[in-house]
């Protein structure tokens, strides 16, 4: 397997990412490229478009961490700032620790799973087309407005803190929502939700939706099957839009 | 059912002594205003909106739409349309919903600025045989030029040569100052967009493409296309920012200042779903903001992650609509790395628009130049950002006075859509455009004849950019540089003071 490594020490954020773009130019059969000490730098792994790559991410990523960006796998062994997997198009992000505000935002493919807690408005306005289909994984917490807007894909809060039979903390989920689905582990009341979201039956067929990912995400993180097989079988509020099309009666049908 | 208490707005005439019973009104007309009964055509006024598609199709001249006279007591204040409005949202409790600008009467203070033209010391220039530039670079200018002077030997001789140290920042090259603004595909039908793709691409001047994305058709035009990127995010990917050769970040719009776009799911067909990339059918919803912006820092952080995914290698704009603060906006916005600013005047027109805020909210767009360019100047950062200026540019005049005032270039929308067919009739949001521009519906999209209508739309800038030159010769002037901002080619006539010294021209005889 073809490495190669960048040290990103005492680099701006531009130097960091044109080094990232001349590396993977030069070398087209690149597998891994392993980024360390990254401190604070944005952008990384903005608009790559490159299957077959995983980007090693050593240290704190800043804002919109593989914005953009089409097909790599980025694993960041720390936090990371604000929106990873912004509009990503495809690709793999995984967190081994918290990100910040905005986690996944318009994320219109690919994946992101999040070890640790997620900031404000996470998932916000993620939508799907056909075999596009953005699923955010959260580990532990996320904070309010979660899955605003959002217009396609799957949104999975584990809450891997609290049992499945605690009420979640969170206000405004899924405002606006008018697509996709959030599955959070725990209660959510109804006067919780924002706007246009609605709480439905959590069935037998929504856990077969689900395990995949519960598997993926114990395998990425090294959770022995105990702790999957808790995951799996624990209780979970499935939050989904009323309408497609939330705001068709807001405006008068007639001629004017 | 409530009845309606306000008479129809449009009579409807089929004149039976000219009408031939061919049927074609019926056909024509995607409102439903005509239906044939026995040897006779009904015609059903209230659902007219006077788009006049009827009357241009009619082979007999046959029909007359008119304004309805007989609208019962009339009233200075509760004209028939605030009747109509009440009387409707008592109906549905619903917001009103318009297309295209704002159709109140403020003053257009276009139409209060005259021209200045040499006389006798100052002789004016012949555009025929002298060269007239109208070349317009959009994007960022250095401060200065900075030069490194490297001694070199040539046949034995010393010889200075310098290079350029200054790196400058990518522009791109208008051969006119005339752009067509930002209108979706989605909002517009694809004919429409080919047609406006062609007729730029003729011109050597830009599009924007809207918030819908660009469909595959248009890939072909991308050195003309600017894309853009809004808060639903629709149809962006990085290939999509590829495609274009400037990236527009749209905050704002001239015909609905603060609130979102909202494309409803009747005219999310299979295409438009394709290139917006969400389902058919469903709605596609911009929010008010973008969700990863709440300030002017986050507003860089988004222009930096544009730049980053195309490599710096294209400029950047950011699209606001005209409001009272706007120079303060726009003076942030020319510190974080934009390479323009476009000003969306409340005159902006819009596919579709709650009708309280398309009528009452914004400012115009002349003052808002005139401010912009003000502020920009006094914090030195004019040569960071390009103005361009949009929202209600209906002629070469306003061209002209729009760079005398302050900017960079201009875009053109509703100027576009009339040269297409558009009748201004204000129905857009309807998806129903009987001239098949504003509309999905496969039967009235067809109705564009697309080379027919990229030729109108080229002829309109061919033509203003002519008479642009003549302006130019006549006020002394040989290149558009020397007219940004050149305020002293502007007179005002019947304005206040005060109105005066915002717009920062002189009173006409002064
Ligand atoms: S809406 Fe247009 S096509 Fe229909 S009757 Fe009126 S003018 Fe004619
Ligand atoms: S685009 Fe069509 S519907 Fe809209 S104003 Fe013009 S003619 Fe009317």
């Amino acid at each position: 397997m073809k490495e190669l490594k960048i040290d990103a020490n005492d680099m701006d954020y531009r130097e960091l990412n044109e080094k990232i773009h001349e590396v993977l130019d030069e070398n087209k059969d690149l597998e891994k490229l392993v980024l360390e000490n990254v401190l604070g730098q944005r952008f990384i792994g903005n608009g790559i478009s490159r299957k077959d790559l995983t980007m090693i991410v050593n240290g704190v990523p800043g804002g919109d961490l593989g914005m953009f960006m089409k097909g790599p796998k980025v694993v960041v062994n720390g936090n990371a700032d604000h929106a990873p997997g912004n509009t990503m198009d495809e690709g793999f992000v995984v967190i081994h620790g918290s990100s910040g505000d905005v986690t996944g935002h318009s994320m219109r493919g690919g994946k992101v799973y999040v070890q640790g807690n997620v900031g404000y408005r996470s998932g916000i306005h993620m939508k799907e087309y056909k075999y596009k289909f953005p699923v955010l994984v959260i580990g532990g917490a996320a904070k309010d407005f979660l899955g605003e807007y959002m217009a396609g894909g799957i949104i999975l809060n584990l809450n891997m803190d609290q049992e499945d039979t605690e009420k979640i903390e969170g206000r405004m989920i899924a405002t606006g929502i008018h697509g996709g689905v959030i599955y959070i582990r725990g209660i959510v009341e109804s006067s919780q939700l924002g706007i246009a979201a609605d709480i439905k039956e959590f069935t037998e067929e929504d856990i077969e939706k689900i395990k995949p990912y519960i598997e993926e995400f114990c395998a990425e993180f090294g959770y022995s099957n105990e702790v999957k097989e808790k995951l799996i079988n624990s209780k979970y509020t499935k939050i989904a839009p009323i309408s497609s099309r939330p705001f068709q009666k807001l405006y008068t049908p007639d001629l004017r | 059912m409530i009845p309606s208490t306000v008479p129809p707005k449009y009579k409807v005439f089929v004149d039976p002594e000219r009408c031939m019973l061919c049927e074609r009104c019926t056909t024509e007309c995607s409102w439903g205003v005509y239906r044939r009964q026995g040897n006779k055509i009904l015609t059903y006024p209230n659902r007219c909106g006077a788009c006049l598609r009827c009357v241009s199709n009619c082979p007999r001249d046959a029909i007359t739409v008119t304004l309805n006279q007989s609208c019962g007591r009339e009233h200075p204040v509760w004209t028939p349309e605030v009747k109509q409005d009440v009387v409707t949202q008592a109906k549905s409790g619903c917001i009103l919903l318009s297309g295209m600008g704002n159709a109140k009467e403020y003053p257009i203070y276009f139409d209060k600025i005259v021209l200045d033209a040499c006389q006798v010391t100052n002789p004016s220039i012949d555009p025929l045989r002298e060269p007239m530039e109208l070349r317009t670079y959009v994007g960022k200018k250095p401060e200065k030029l900075e030069f490194e002077y490297v001694e070199e030997e040539i046949d034995g001789k010393k010889v200075k040569k310098a290079k350029l140290e200054t790196k400058i920042a990518p522009n791109i090259k208008l051969n006119t100052p005339i752009m067509i603004g930002h209108m979706s595909y989605g909002a517009l039908s694809l004919n429409a967009h080919k047609a406006m793709a062609k007729a730029v691409k003729e011109c050597g001047t830009f599009m924007g493409t809207g918030e819908g994305g660009l469909h595959r058709d248009l890939y072909g035009y991308s050195d003309s296309i600017i894309t853009q990127v809004a808060s639903g995010r629709f149809g962006v990917n990085s290939e999509y920012l590829n495609k274009g050769a400037a990236i527009e970040i749209k905050i704002g719009q001239g015909a609905k200042p603060g609130i979102g776009g909202h494309l409803p799911g009747e005219k999310v067909s299979a295409e438009v779903s394709m290139t917006r990339m969400i389902p058919q059918g469903s709605d596609a919803i911009s929010p008010a903001p973008h969700h990863d912006i709440y300030s002017i820092e986050d507003l860089a952080q988004l222009i930096r992650s544009l730049k980053e995914a195309t490599r710096w290698k294209m400029p950047v704009f950011v699209k606001i609509s005209a409001v009272h603060n706007v120079a303060a906006i726009a003076n942030g916005i020319a510190t974080s790395d934009a390479d323009a600013v476009v000003i969306d005047g409340f005159k902006g027109g819009t596919g579709a628009a709650p009708k309280v805020f398309r009528d009452n909210v914004g400012i115009p767009i002349e003052v808002a130049i005139a401010a912009v360019d003000d502020r920009l100047r006094e914090q030195g950062n004019r040569h960071k950002i390009s103005i361009i200026a949009s929202g209600g540019i209906r002629n070469s005049a306003d061209v002209f006075k729009s760079i005398a005032l302050g900017a960079d270039a201009v875009y053109i929308g509703t100027a576009a859509m009339v040269a297409m067919g558009c009748t201004v009739c204000g129905r857009c949001y309807t998806g129903q455009c009987a001239w098949g521009i504003a509309t999905q519906k496969p039967e009235l999209v067809k109705r564009l004849e697309v080379d027919d209508a990229a030729r109108r739309v080229a002829n309109l800038i061919h033509a203003w950019t002519h008479e642009i030159q003549e302006l130019l010769g006549a006020a002394g002037i040989n290149s558009i540089e020397s007219l940004r901002g050149n305020r002293d080619r502007l007179r005002g006539v019947g304005l206040s003071e005060i109105e005066l010294n915002t717009l920062g021209i002189k009173q006409a005889g002064m």
